[in-house]
């Protein structure tokens, strides 16, 4: 295999990775608030890609430049499910940990169930963006723009992520919310509010994920599927909670992937994130940068 | 109070009669219910509730009693169908010695997942064990040699007992999915009534205190995962002989793994009758809403399924079953 060839393989999982890691970053970020695993992660992403395709079909702007909007509108969703369901599911004293799976496990086979009733279950794509079929060529070494796109924008977000959580003052109380809540409940912070915000970040990440994936992936209501178990695997191994590390899980995921892929027949490319995953937690049981 | 003792042992020792009498009357009812339901799809119907109940019943007795929960059953439940199928459609090896072997090897792999996994806690236990059904699932889809994902067709043949192959009638499916729900039943609450089952609660409440006051955490959780990993496979091997048809996504995806689960939670997880109530409430919901709602993959019946399915996990945390008013507090 030649230097290009390697070349290309690591520049493409580097993208593909920086995607997963966008994916990935506002289940993090939920769990690390409150240790609720949200099971319908997948269908929040795909709920928003459906959102980006709706919003290309009516207004004909281009996705990429749709990203705010879609984002801006799974924040709204986000609390509102946080609001509808899991303040409920919260409230449980026994089981809690089995409600919260079941939860939102049933909150995934709605989603997906209305998907399929709204939308049917065809497969679609988005063929009208700018970033559609061009291609970036930097020596030897092919670089679709919608994958470079995406990298782009998990970078900023991430980026931006970082300013959030350590310039402002809600970032602060976001921080100070899942260390204690107790504790932050004296200084007048409202628990409640603070969560609910939490999911509207959460999903607002998703979204962003979703508008991305979207430029260059077929949108259907079963597509969160295949998304949502790389995504639990990035969170696991980033360690539960730490959003941070889900971005440098999900590079080393997104890199492991196209590796295997050299390796193994493509089909068994998952193997090899699996794999990594199991290696990982029996080394280090709280994943690479957790805490226990 | 030597007088106070031989009241309480009396007390329990009827109240133990009390509850296998009432599992026989149950049993029994299910047993002659075919006479009564004469429809085959309700028939259809009864003989996924009472699989789903004997698997659901299974997963409980590692995720319920010992209280690691599983996201992977559908691995243990894959391996039971697939050798079942392999080794009737290959060798002519009837299911009944398939489903034995499936449920053996279901152990063997159960412990050896077992053995690095138990170090885990919580949710990385459970991720670990979905990672490893779902690579196993990802291997089935291309091992050639087991139809990879065109999956396996059983022989058209004669209705026989032998090869528990019948083209028509569902009561033979019935019996033998009862069978294995009252040989799961009887296992749970009988090994739940020896030391085994005093340890794994003790695991599922506080495993740190328990190892220091001198329960064999690592064993007890091994024992769990093997009995469970047994009666699993063992439903799926009857799945096998039910559908006559296996493929990879049909037996051992992770919505499976789900599913299994999803009847002791909702029925009431670490009891012996939570599995069968949650299971008789889903499956023929899901399945009636999915006849009447589902035509041409409208997507209707699942939005109602999993608003059934958030709405009981939200309303009734400790299950269904606690609705049942209870006259005083089992053993």
């Amino acid at each position: 295999m030649t230097a290009t060839a390697l070349l290309q393989v690591f520049a493409s999982g580097l993208m593909t990775g920086l995607i997963y890691g966008l994916v990935a970053s506002g289940l993090s970020l939920i769990f690390g608030l409150m240790e609720v695993v949200n099971f319908a992660h997948g269908e929040f992403l795909m709920l928003a890609m459906f959102a980006t395709f709706g919003l290309v079909v009516f207004t004909g702007i281009d996705p990429g430049l749709l990203a705010p909007l879609v984002a801006a509108a799974m924040f709204v969703f986000g609390a509102a499910v946080y609001a509808l369901v899991i303040r409920f599911a919260m409230r449980v004293e026994t089981n809690r940990g089995m409600v919260q799976i079941f939860a939102t496990f049933g909150l995934s086979i709605l989603m997906q169930g209305a998907a399929q009733y709204l939308f049917s279950p065809d497969y679609r794509s988005i063929r009208t963006s700018w970033l559609g079929e061009r291609t970036l060529h930097v020596g030897g070494v092919f670089l679709p723009w919608p994958l470079l796109f995406g990298g782009l924008v998990s970078i900023a977000t991430f980026g931006g992520l970082y300013l959030v959580m350590t310039r402002t003052a809600f970032g602060k109380a976001l921080e100070a919310t899942r260390e204690d809540q107790g504790a932050v409940a004296l200084v007048g912070i409202d628990c409640n509010r603070m969560f609910a915000l939490g999911w509207g970040l959460g999903a607002a990440l998703v979204g962003l994920a979703g508008a991305v994936l979207a430029v260059f992936y077929y949108v259907f209501p079963g597509v969160g599927a295949s998304f949502s178990l790389i995504a639990y695997v990035t969170v696991a191994l980033g360690g539960f909670g730490s959003v941070f590390g889900a971005l440098a899980a999900g590079i080393v995921v997104g890199l492991v992937e196209a590796f295997t892929a050299v390796v193994l027949p493509p089909e068994l490319k998952s193997l090899g994130i699996y794999a990594l995953y199991l290696v990982i937690v029996f080394l280090r049981p709280a994943g690479l940068f957790g805490k226990f | 109070m030597p007088h106070g003792e031989a009241a309480t042992a009396e007390s329990f020792r009827s109240a133990r009669v009390r509850r296998f009498l009432v599992a026989a009357l149950v049993f029994a009812a299910l047993a002659l219910s075919p006479l009564a339901i004469r429809s085959v799809y309700l028939q259809n119907v009864l003989v996924l509730t009472l699989l789903y109940a004997a698997v659901s019943q299974s997963w409980n007795i590692l995720g319920g009693y010992c209280g690691q929960i599983s996201l992977g059953h559908g691995l243990y439940f894959g391996i039971g169908a697939y050798a079942t199928s392999v080794l009737f459609v290959t060798w002519g090896i009837l299911p009944w010695g398939g489903m034995i072997v499936g449920g053996v090897l279901a152990v063997a792999v159960a412990l050896l997942i077992g053995y690095p996994c138990f170090r885990l806690q919580g949710h990385y236990f459970a991720i670990a064990t979905l990672v490893i059904a779902q690579s196993g699932l990802v291997l089935m889809q291309n091992w050639d040699f087991v139809g990879a994902a065109r999956g396996i067709q059983w022989p058209f043949g004669p209705d026989s007992w032998w090869t528990l192959q019948f083209a028509r009638a569902k009561t033979p499916y019935i019996e033998v999915s009862l069978a294995l729900l009252v040989a799961s039943w009887l296992a749970t609450v009988l090994i739940g009534e020896s030391r085994w089952g005093y340890w794994w609660r003790a695991v599922k409440d506080d495993a740190l205190a328990a190892e220091s006051l001198g329960v064999e955490v690592f064993r007890s959780k091994m024992a769990a995962a093997g009995v469970s990993a047994f009666f699993t496979a063992v439903g799926g091997g009857v799945y096998a002989a039910f559908l006559a048809y296996i493929d990879p996504d049909a037996v051992m995806s992770f919505r499976f793994s789900l599913l299994f689960a999803l009847p002791a939670v909702l029925g009431g997880i670490g009891t012996p009758w939570g599995p069968l109530v949650g299971a008789a409430v889903l499956v023929p919901l899901g399945e009636f809403s999915r006849s009447y709602l589902g035509g041409s993959g409208s997507g209707l019946d699942l939005v109602i399924y999993g608003a059934l399915v958030m709405a009981v996990a939200l309303a009734r945390p400790q299950g269904l079953l606690s609705l049942v008013p209870r006259r005083r507090a089992a053993p």
